[in-house]
This record gives structure tokens, sequence and C-alpha cells, in this order.
């Protein structure tokens, strides 16, 4: 025993049970799990671009009363659809002889409103089923997941405007289907990802401790499937948007002369032969709308992959 | 052509981005010898037998140094080349055998479809060799079992599959990335058993990389231990585990829970943990957890000195090491059983 | 720093039995599960845990071994109520677990286990401080007290707060996620300890420095182990009894010093016999076993280990043995041992007599 190996193991071993000196990489302070994300979300060029055109078209959607370079409610039957490049109406101008420009801007507003409402009720009630199911399981998730079946049973956009027709044309109205439509969607996610992380060791040891499922829920459950589940939810934002739009084209969301880009898509449509690139603005808006949103759903989805 | 080395690096570095991962490694297997790699997560030892078949991707690696496997340089194989290389002079086995099979062929399809890629018999024949494979690798009933699907077999009778198919095409060396390391213990001694049986019987050279120095010390003639990217200590079985030379192959042997000296005392540990790669400090990578670590250690990278026929140590204080050694075993011969 | 050890070794205030009453006690554990095997293929049971006792003493290590398909892994969750036993009786010194003086909620406060896989038993968005105040918070210590609390097992496990309580699992080794874990478990200040595998992913050397500070542990709070693993190596060292498991039943037990030198149970021998040797001049030479171990679907009738044993007669497949004493304090579940069981290599009645 009078080797020095022995006696050199041995003062280090009581080092390393007290405070292990070589344990010691350069002290890191943590910054916290939407740290991190965040960090590695600001060095994502496409998602960073992608966000400053949403952020850019919200500016826009709040400030338009005051910023729009004409009245958008305002027409003259003279200068009806004037070509994109136009002195006065750089847009070019629509059927009625509304400046595109300012139509498109204010247009933002309902259109936005339209996407994230029922996305963010949805995901709210989707959410909280998806969670108990998948956290509760058995038969609790059996009749809840089966009945969220039947709603997929129908493609989303007959759904909507199934929906939309029955409770009658109106803003509101319109919103309460979409947010049926996305109900069942994001509840399924929900409850894969709670299904998931149920199984993991660290929800055993939470119960080993004695805490309610409902506390389980809350504090271990819940911060782990929030994550994914707004990534897909913010995904939904473009297909809100143009299921919405597709409702106020039929006539059963957003009612005229209210400017909205899927009813401004559809009161175009009679002049598609005779200017065609005013006709196509507003879907070109929602599409560059609808691919931010997923470019940075994307772009935080990859940025939420942290591994050990 | 007999004369070559089985497998041959020198100064072989292997890096990913910023970081070595393999930082010069010399290493010589000779013809029908079976080695051992051993060391802990994050050595460079799975990377570096990786490195012989070339199995990742030329982007983002870079592989530097000498790579010769039976007299041929391996860094200079063509994408044809290599692919005509592995399987046929170097084949290699898997911790986890499902990676390796397709779950939607049975394994004797896959196995004689590796034979038909790489030789021109017939299909018949291909099946015949087939056979005689998992005959070779003592799996009942082998007839029956080609016919299997990967799933249906048992993970010990998946392993055995396994190496049958690394043999398919009768290569000279075949390379083990901790084969045993999921499998219970009465299974792994039959693998363990049946790779030194391979070697014996077919002259096959193998390269075992394990974290375990019971399992390298059943199949192995020689054992290399790794630490941080870098050979530390290598030698014949005996040297390595009765005459350690190097601090840390003295802290893996004495860190064994069966080395304890009695019931209850603490074991010896090596404090701390790996250093990190991508920000090495000069001298020895040991020298923060060594025992005997003096000034020069922490300055001076130790250059390898061959301390006996075959037997090479990368560290200054050899000797201060070997001593501490024989006295531990002395003092532990002591202790009343 | 350090925190106030609330038990005492030999005060423990919730002593019931004093010392000579076994922590716990198990007897007749039974968990079956139902597969089916194919398409409307027939029911099937796999027999994981069927008819296990065993007690575990109060300050000792219980050890637990077997491969997979023996029923450790199930056999830990049903001690832990992770999964409800079909059958059998726990008492918990004394008291039966879930009856009315020990609801299932009161006993786990005194039974904590540690997983196997440190980073899927830690909540990746919590910090490692919250993780292990986590257990003192929910059953009622205010929450300032709770984080003091982590702070100082976090210490205490050799993970100073001011560098580690703050960081996430991902942050962190292999080893140090092990420690906190091990802290966690400690957060509610429990008798019993259940560590299931829990130093076999570790690499070698962490794997001594974890070990050390279990059995450092177990002597400043007083506690009882049960340690499950497949290391026979591990086991033999920090375990004062242990206990083979095969097919679902315990094919031994007794003082690990006993069983490990000299089992009685031809499968504890074939077990120690598969342990890689370390000799570079006394290698292995045969296998005693082939094959895999059974899948505990239709074990065999009679003795389970009948079909691979080499004292195989033909009543081991008819006549299922009990785990009767072959020493003291040792037992095995082994016709070859038992006086007058009918085996040809059994001892002489008059032994016993």
């Amino acid at each position: 025993m009078t080797a020095p190996v022995t006696a050199a193991s041995v003062a280090l071993d009581g080092a390393v049970t007290t405070a292990p000196p070589a344990e010691a990489e350069a002290f890191i302070p943590s910054r916290g799990f939407w740290g991190h994300v965040g960090h590695r979300l600001v060095r994502d060029p496409v998602a960073m671009a992608a966000g400053a055109v949403i952020l850019l078209i919200i500016a826009v959607a709040i400030l338009s009363p005051w910023i729009t370079p004409m009245d958008p409610y305002k027409g003259s039957m003279l200068r009806r659809l004037r070509p994109i490049g136009d002195a006065t109406y750089w847009l070019g101008s629509d059927e009625l002889g509304r400046d595109m420009l300012s139509r498109l801007m204010v247009g933002a507003r309902l259109s936005l409103f339209m996407g994230v409402t029922p996305v963010l009720i949805a995901f709210a009630i989707g959410s909280a089923i998806g969670i108990l199911a998948g956290y509760v399981g058995g038969w609790t998730n059996t009749i809840l997941m089966r009945t969220i079946d039947v709603f997929f049973a129908f493609p989303s956009v007959l759904l909507a405007i199934a929906l939309s027709g029955a409770l009658g044309a109106g803003i509101f109205n319109a919103i309460v289907s979409l947010t049926c439509v996305f109900v069942p969607q994001i509840a399924r996610v929900a409850e894969s990802v709670t299904t998931g992380i149920r199984r993991r060791d660290y929800i055993d040891a939470a119960k080993l401790s004695g805490a309610s499922a409902l506390t389980i829920m809350r504090v271990q459950v819940l911060g782990n499937v929030v994550g994914p589940i707004f990534v897909y939810a913010t995904s939904l934002i473009s297909v809100s948007m143009i299921l919405a739009s597709g409702l106020s084209f039929l006539g059963l969301g957003v009612r005229p002369p209210e400017p909205e880009w899927g009813l401004m898509l559809n009161t175009l449509r009679t002049a598609i032969y005779v200017n065609p690139m005013v006709a196509a603005l507003p879907g070109l808006a929602i599409f560059i709308v609808s691919i931010s949103f997923n470019l940075f759903s994307d772009g935080l989805r990859t940025a939420m992959e942290i591994r050990q | 052509m007999s004369e070559t080395p089985a497998v041959e690096l020198g100064d072989l570095k292997v890096g990913f981005g910023k970081i070595r991962v393999v930082d010069g490694v010399d290493l010589t297997l000779e013809r029908g010898q079976a080695m051992a790699l051993i060391g802990e997560s994050g050595s460079g030892k799975s990377v570096t037998l990786r490195a012989i078949l070339r199995l990742f991707p030329e982007g983002r690696s870079r592989i530097t140094g000498t790579l010769k496997v039976a007299g041929r340089d391996v860094l200079a194989l063509s994408k044809r080349e290599l692919a005509d290389f592995r399987g046929r002079t170097v084949s290699m086995i898997f911790q986890e055998p499902l990676l390796a099979f397709d779950p939607v062929y049975t394994v004797g399809q896959q196995i004689t479809e590796a034979i038909l890629r790489h030789e021109k018999v017939s299909k018949a024949e291909a099946r015949k060799r087939a056979l005689a494979l998992f005959e070779r690798v003592r799996i009942p009933s082998p007839e029956r079992r080609l016919d299997n699907y990967p799933h249906e077999m048992s993970g010990g009778m998946r392993q055995r599959a396994m190496i049958a198919l690394a043999l398919a095409c009768r290569p000279q060396v075949l390379l083990a990335d901790e084969p045993t390391t999921a499998l219970d213990a009465t299974v792994q001694i039959q693998i363990l058993l049946l790779l030194r049986e391979l070697q014996r019987d077919l002259g096959l050279s193998i390269i075992l990389v394990t974290h375990d120095l019971g399992a390298a010390v059943e199949v192995a003639d020689r054992i290399s231990v790794m630490y941080a990217g870098h050979v530390v200590e290598t030698g014949s079985a005996h040297q390595i585990v009765r005459d350690p030379h190097h601090p840390y192959t003295i802290g893996l042997l004495r860190s064994r829970a069966e080395g304890a000296m009695d019931k209850g005392a603490r074991l010896q540990t090596i404090p701390g943990s790996p250093p990190d790669l991508s920000n090495r400090p000069p001298g020895c990578p040991f020298a923060p957890r060594c025992f005997l670590a003096a000034e020069r250690c922490r300055q001076e990278m130790p250059p390898v000195a061959e301390i006996a026929p075959g037997h090479r140590v990368a560290c200054w204080r050899t000797e201060e090491a070997a001593a501490a050694f024989r006295a531990g075993e002395a003092a532990h011969e002591a202790v009343p059983a | 720093m350090s925190v106030s050890p609330l038990i005492q070794t030999d005060l423990d205030p919730r002593d019931r039995g004093g010392p000579a009453q076994p922590l716990l006690s198990v007897s007749g554990l039974i968990k079956h599960f139902p597969v089916r095997k194919g398409l409307g293929g027939q029911k099937q049971v796999v027999r994981a845990v069927d008819g296990v006792d065993f007690e575990t003493l109060k300050g000792e290590t219980l050890g637990i071994v077997g491969e997979s398909g023996c029923g450790k892994s199930t056999t830990a969750k049903l001690l832990m109520g992770l999964i409800e036993r079909d059958s059998g009786e726990m008492l918990f010194d004394g008291e039966p677990v879930g009856g009315r003086a020990l609801p299932w909620r009161a006993y786990r406060r005194q039974v904590q286990m540690v997983f196997q896989d440190s980073y899927a038993s830690l909540n990746p968005r919590m910090t490692v401080e919250a993780s292990i105040a986590f257990g003192p918070k929910v059953n009622g210590v205010p929450g300032r007290q709770a984080v003091e609390r982590a702070r100082g097992l976090l210490a205490r496990v050799g993970l100073e707060p001011k560098r580690f309580a703050g960081r996430y699992p991902h942050e962190l080794s292999g080893g140090q996620r092990q420690r906190v874990n091990i802290a966690r478990a400690l957060a509610l200040e429990p008798r019993l300890v259940l560590l299931d595998e829990a130093v076999s992913a570790l690499d070698k050397s962490v794997e001594a420095q974890v070990l050390n500070l279990l059995l450092d542990l177990k002597a400043e709070f007083g506690l009882t182990y049960i340690f499950i693993s497949h290391d026979l190596n591990v086991v033999r060292f920090i375990s004062d009894r242990v206990m083979v498991m095969y097919l679902g039943r315990v094919s031994e037990i007794g003082p690990s010093d006993a069983v490990l030198a000299e089992p009685a149970h031809p499968y504890t021998g074939a077990l120690l016999h598969s342990m890689p040797s370390l000799d570079p001049d006394n290698r292995t030479q045969v296998a005693l076993l082939a094959g895999d171990p059974p899948n505990p679907i239709d074990p065999p009738p009679g003795c389970r280990f009948n079909p691979r044993c080499k004292l195989v007669a033909p009543v081991c497949s008819s006549i299922e043995p009990p785990l009767d004493p072959v020493a003291p304090a040792h037992r095995a579940a082994c016709l070859a041992r038992q006086p007058g069981s009918g085996h040809p290599d059994a001892p002489a009645a008059l032994a016993a007599a």
C-alpha cells in the first residue's frame, strides 16, 4: 500500500468527490434552451430573411392606414386596370380603378389576421386535446383520437367550405370554420409528440417523486412538447391564409369592398386577360407570406434540434 | 506479397472540421494477427478503424498519413477500386447487426448478393458458399436460417450472420467495431471465441475495437491503447496487462472493479474526464489526469519509445509508471484473500 | 453547502421494525405480459417475472444479475410501482406496500431509482438544479429550500453548484449526468435506492468514479441499495448479497462472496465462466453455454435452465426446483443440490436430516 500510485490516486480521488478540478472545461454560462435556439436561429440566413419579410409585412399591415399612398377604397372609372409601373399607381389599379399598392397594404391586415387567428386558437385547443390524449393514453386516447380521425376523412378545403357554408358568410364564421379544420391536425401532432415524451425515463422519474399527473404534464411534459407543436402550427399559418383567401374567393369570408388578398384575387380574375400581371399580384402576396412562414418554421425546427 | 503487413498506418490523422479526432497514429498489423484497439469514448479508436475503409464522407473529413492494407495505398484508391476493396480485401462488423442488414431481404439473399457482386459465380454456387459460411460461424440448422429475415434472429445469431456476411468475399482483414458490447455475457464469450477461431482457421487478420480490456485480452495477440487520438501504448497482450508502462493503461487496469483490493474499498480511479479535442493543450494529452505528470509532460509531447521488443510507449516517465504498477501489484498480492 | 443528513444510520425515525427486519421483502411477485404473435395469431404470455421472492436487508447492497429476458428490469419497475404487479406481496419495513398504513405515495418517498440512460432520464428542457429540486417541491418543500437542497446535493455528488446548477443535460458528460441522476434520487431522502444498470453505459474510468461515489453516499446517508447489473465484476465489487435471475425466476441468492466464488447453481457457474479472463496466458477455451438466452414466452417445464444445463437429469424437466438453502443464507433453485430431490447428483438426504 506504500506505492506512490496509490497515494497519488487516493489524493486525486478526494478531489474528485468534492470539487473535481479535471471536470473543469472552461466555464460556459448556460444560455438556457431558448437561448440556444435563438443563437442558432440567428445564424440561419434563410430563416432570418423569411423572418424579416414577415416582420416587414406585419409592420406594413399595422401602419397601413397612415402610409398608404392613396385611398384604397376610392376608385376611378377612368383609370381602371392600369399596368404595373404606372406613374400614379405604382402597382397598377384594379377593375374599379383603386390603387393596388394601397389595397395590398391594407389587405395584409385582414389576410394576416385570417391566417394567424385560427391557427392560434387551434394551437391552444389542439395542444390541450393532444397532450391530454398522449399523456393519459388508454381509452381516453382512443376516444379522443378516433373522434379527431373523423375530421381527417374530409379534405381540409372541403371541410372549411362546408363549415363556412353551414355557418354562413362572414369573417367570424370563417375563423370558426378554419379553427375547426386545424384543431384535429394540431391535436394529432401534439398527441404523437406527447406519446413519445411519455415513455422517457424522466417522466418515470417524476412519477416516482410522487408528482400528480397534472403537475407532471405542466412541469415536465409541456415544455418539451410546446416547441414541436408550435413549429408545426407556424407551418399551418400559410395554409390558413390560403384557405381564408379561398373562402373569400368563394364569397364565404370577407365581403367587398373590404380589401383582402383572396377576395382581391377573386374579383381581379375577370381582368386576367386584360392585365394578367396586376391580377396575379394578390396571389404573389399570398405566396410570399406563406413561403416566408414555412421557411421560418423550418429554420425554427432545425434550431430546436439540440442533441446531447 | 506475403511479407507486407496486413494493415500499416503511419502518422494517420483524421479530422472533421476544426477537430482532429485521430492525431498521428502509427500501427502495424501483421498477417494472421489479431490486434485490439482499446480506449474510452472519444479516444479515436472507432474513427481509426473506419478510416481504414474510408467510411467518412469525402467533403467533411480529412485523412492524411500512410494508410496501407495488404500493401495497397487505400488513400489513393479510386471510387470504383474502393468499392471492390471494401468487402473483398477488408470488411467490417458492427455493434448493431440490424444496421448491416436490409430488413426486407432474407439473410441468405443478402450474403448471396454480396458474393455475386464481387465474383463471377453462379447463383447456386453463391448460395452454397453462403451455407458453408453459416456452418463456419456455427449457426444451428444453417439451411433453414438462411431463409430468415434479420428480425427473425436472436441477437447472438444476428451477430454470427453479420460475421458470415463480412466473410462472404474471403477478405484478408476483418475490422470489428465493438461487436460484443450489446450482447449478453454468455453470448459475448461465444462471439469472442468465434473471432479467435476464424483468425486461426482462416488466417484472418483482425482489428477489434473495444472499450473492454477483458474482451481485448480474449481475442487479441497485441493491444494498442488509445487516448485522445493517440496510441499511448502498444504491445503484446501480455505486456499490456502484466507490464504496462503508460499511466493511462495502468489507470484502466486499476479502475476495473475486479481489480479492487477488497470489497467495499474504494476503487482507484482516473480523475477527471478526457480532454476537449477542439482545444488540445500542449504536451501529453493525458497529463492533466496523470498521477505522475511533471512539468515536462505539460510542455512537450512525449515521443514513442520502444522499451522492449514490440512494446512501445509514449510517455516521459515510463520507468516511474512501471515501478508504480509493480509496487501496486505487490501490495495486492500481500492482501490476504 | 452540505446537506444535513436527515437520515441517521442508527436512529432513523422512520425505522419501524428494527435492524433485523428486512427493509423490503418481496414474495410471489408475478408479472405476465400478453402478446399476440402475427396477425390474428393466438395470444401468448411473456412470463417476465414469474414468482420472485427475496428480501433486502437494512443497510445492505443487494446485487441482481442476469441476462436479457431474465426479468431484472421488470422486477425493478414492479418494485417502483411503474408497472402494476399481477400478484405477489411487497412489505416495506414490515408494512404492505399500497396498503392503508403505507400508500404508494408514502412508499415512493422512501424508495428512489436511478436509470441506465443518463440522458433520457433527465428532462432536456430543465436545468440540472430544477430537475433535482422537482421532487422536494412536489412533496411540499418550499421553492427556495428545495433549490438549496438541490445545490447541496450537487456539491455532494462532486458537481460544483456554481458551475453546474444552471446547466442543461446536453451540456454535461455522461458521468456528470449520472451524478445528477443520483443527486435527484437522493433529493427525497430515500432509504432504499434502486440502481438499474446505473453505471453500465459509462466508460470504465468514469464507472469507477461513480461506484466510489455510490459507496460514499451509502455510508453517509445510511442507504440500502438494490443494484441491478449484467456485469458480475461490478456486482461482486459493490454487493453484499447477490441474486441471480433466469427466465423470470430466482435461480440463486446468497452472500456475494459465496455465490460468486462457489456458485451452487450451474447457471451462475456458466455466467461466471463467461466473464472475459483478463489473463493472456489463460484465455477462455470453451463457452459453457451455446446460443442466446431463451425468450420468456413458453419457458420449459420443470427447471427453466434444464435444456441448457450440463447437470441435467430426467427429473429436471418434471419438477420445478424450489429455492432451498444450500449453505447458511445461501439458497439455490437446483435439484442437484437438494437432498432427496431424485437428481442423481443430489447430496445424501441425511445431510439435511
